[in-house]
């Protein structure tokens, strides 16, 4: 056939899609440079902070600065002198975990509800004793295990990429097809002689080709930089991630399927996305949702792709194995579903 | 059914098309040769866009009956597409891509039709080959747009207020190459309300008001048909046609 000078329509179709992402600097910002920033500001936060001292506060007064030296030489506490007025604000910033008023016998002030609040009782608590000559009836051997992976920038790093991925799919879809219709560029296509089916492929084909750089870069930095391990393997890494943007391709589709405005169609994604960012594990366990909870998050596509992520990447789990079958499963009917909607409702003018 | 005339380019017989109370075409009815240039005249808001549409088979109309190329849109939708060529009113191609690469995108939708440079020579941008949309002018958009309707080398090219926006010698430019389309045997379907510009390219101009052809002929004959008394102050135009039909002006909002 003689298109004179042209490739196949998908080929040009798929061409122009990638051609107006790679022109466009913040685009590639959100999917490139920010997990990355991400991660180092999330590595920087949260530091591996198994054996770093315990922050605790020393109300100013009689017989404070003894007190001090004392905990500051059991080696596991950071003691420091706080004012009676500053007090509520050191302990309400995390300054301090505990506040210890000198006394016979002295006042602990903390929060039981925070964990870190209760495990610097115990640690001060025990210090304290042991100074004052306490006879402990046995010491316990301890095992002390470095268990790469379990720090908790390994386990965020998969899940910013799970973030990642759906973030590109629906954003990256439903706005080139928004502006496409609003700049009444859809209808000018159809009234051509272009297949439509062509039109969508080319929209996934783009961003599935834009996948490759956008989970590969957080990847490598999180292998290389942070030293998160990566036990799975990279073909598995890549089916999870392909069945996620895939899936999320869909919904992307569907929320731009009639869809005219950008204010609209920021406001659905928003509506989908937001709810997921907090509910899907990306930055804290979704194990920590209560049970009735539970078969919502689970069946998120969000949840779905960030734990085939980190079961492939902290775990190693082999593609085959029943958990990222089963998270597999859930995505393959977050893309039919709405797919097949999308299409029935979709609007080319 | 009557037997389609090969001459016959397109024609449509009781068009309806209401929206919500709202009557856009109203029993309208057209008949165009081929090689011919045809114009829709008329205000804003008077069906133009909409009878366009429904030519174009990018609207269903409510009544009526239409056929392109002896052509229905129902059966043979596709097979007209790769015949037409179609320019919407308010396209805005891609920004970021260059021209080069809009019209090989377009061109790759026609299973023949002009080579992409040869476009590029046709509209006269082949300067521009490599730069982006968004630096285009208006007028060079526009003819961009053009290019991307003629890639398929359609014997029909339909064509919503081509000009509407421009300035003076872009719509010259513009004029250029649809009467070069024309001398090739082409026929054009155009809407516009500047009563020049049919003048300039049509052979036969429908006045379309309230979604009905209130006058059809050739520029030249609308204009006589005026009579003395109307043309004493200046050179008698289609406007006048239309004041006359109406007694409305043309461009009133």
């Amino acid at each position: 056939m003689n298109r004179g000078g042209a490739a196949h329509p998908l080929v040009e179709l798929t061409l122009a899609r990638l051609r107006e992402i790679f022109r466009e600097p913040e685009a590639l910002f959100w999917a490139f440079i920010f997990p990355i920033l991400m991660s180092v500001a999330m590595a920087l936060a949260f530091p591996s902070s198994g054996s770093a001292p315990v922050p605790v506060g020393v109300r100013q007064g009689e017989g404070a600065e003894a007190l001090r030296a004392t905990l500051a030489a059991s080696k596991v506490l950071a003691p420091r002198l706080v004012p009676a007025a500053d007090e509520s604000r050191a302990l309400r910033d995390g300054e301090v975990d505990l506040v210890i008023v000198p006394g016979t016998p002295p006042t602990y002030r903390f929060d039981p509800g925070r964990a870190e609040s209760r495990v610097a009782r115990l640690v001060l608590d025990d210090a304290l004793k042991r100074a004052a000559g306490r006879a402990d009836p046995w010491t316990a051997v301890e095992e002390h295990v470095a268990m790469p992976g379990s720090r908790y920038v390994d386990w965020l790093i998969p899940g910013l990429i799970g973030m990642g991925i759906i973030a590109t799919s629906v954003w990256g879809i439903a706005f080139s097809i928004v502006q496409a219709r609003m700049r009444k560029l859809l209808k000018r296509m159809v009234a051509s002689p272009m297949r439509r089916s062509h039109y969508l492929l080319a929209q996934l084909l783009a961003r599935l080709l834009f996948l490759l750089p956008e989970v590969a870069i957080p990847l490598l930095f999180g292998r290389y930089v942070i030293g998160m391990p990566l036990r799975g393997s990279l073909a598995a890494v890549a089916v999870v991630s392909l069945g996620g943007a895939l899936s999320c391709g869909g919904i992307g589709l569907l929320a731009a399927s009639r869809t005219k405005t950008f204010e609209a169609i920021s406001g659905l994604i928003n509506l989908i996305l937001l709810p997921m960012w907090i509910a899907s594990g990306v930055f804290f366990s979704a194990s920590r949702f209560p049970p009735v909870l539970q078969p919502f998050v689970q069946a998120l596509p969000l949840t779905a792709i960030v734990d085939a992520l980190r079961a492939v990447i902290l775990e190693g789990a082999p593609l085959a194995s029943r958990e990222v079958m089963s998270e597999l499963g859930i995505l393959a009917a977050w893309g039919l579903i709405p797919f097949v909607i999308a299409l029935k409702i979709f609007r080319w003018r | 059914m009557t037997e389609i005339a090969t001459d016959i380019a397109f024609q449509c017989t009781g068009l309806q098309k209401r929206y919500g109370d709202v009557v856009a075409v109203d029993g309208l009815s057209l008949s165009v040769r081929r090689g011919e240039c045809f114009g829709l005249l008329g205000p804003n808001g008077a069906g133009k866009t909409t009878t366009i549409e429904i030519l174009e088979g990018l609207l269903a109309p409510d009544a009526g009956d239409v056929q392109v190329l002896g052509l229905r849109w129902a059966s043979d939708e596709h097979e007209l597409r790769q015949r037409l060529g179609i320019q919407l009113q308010e396209t805005q191609l891609a920004d970021k891509l260059t021209v080069e690469e809009t019209l090989k995108l377009f061109r790759s939708f026609y299973r023949r039709g002009r080579d992409v440079s040869e476009l590029l020579q046709i509209i006269g941008l082949e300067a521009k080959r490599t730069s982006w949309v968004s630096t285009l002018s208006s007028g060079q958009k526009q003819r961009l747009s053009v290019a991307c309707a003629l890639a398929g080398e359609p014997d029909l090219l339909f064509l919503d207020e081509p000009t509407t926006g421009l300035d003076p010698q872009s719509r010259r430019q513009l004029w250029g190459l649809l009467e070069r389309f024309r001398a090739a045997g082409g026929t054009i379907l155009l809407t516009t309300h500047y009563m020049d510009e049919a003048e300039v390219l049509c052979d036969r101009v429908a006045i379309v008001d309230k979604g009905k052809v209130i006058a059809l002929d050739t520029p030249k004959a609308l204009i006589a048909s005026l009579g003395a008394p109307r043309v004493i102050t200046h050179h008698g135009t289609l406007e006048d046609v239309f004041m006359a039909r109406t007694g409305r002006h043309l461009r009133e909002e």
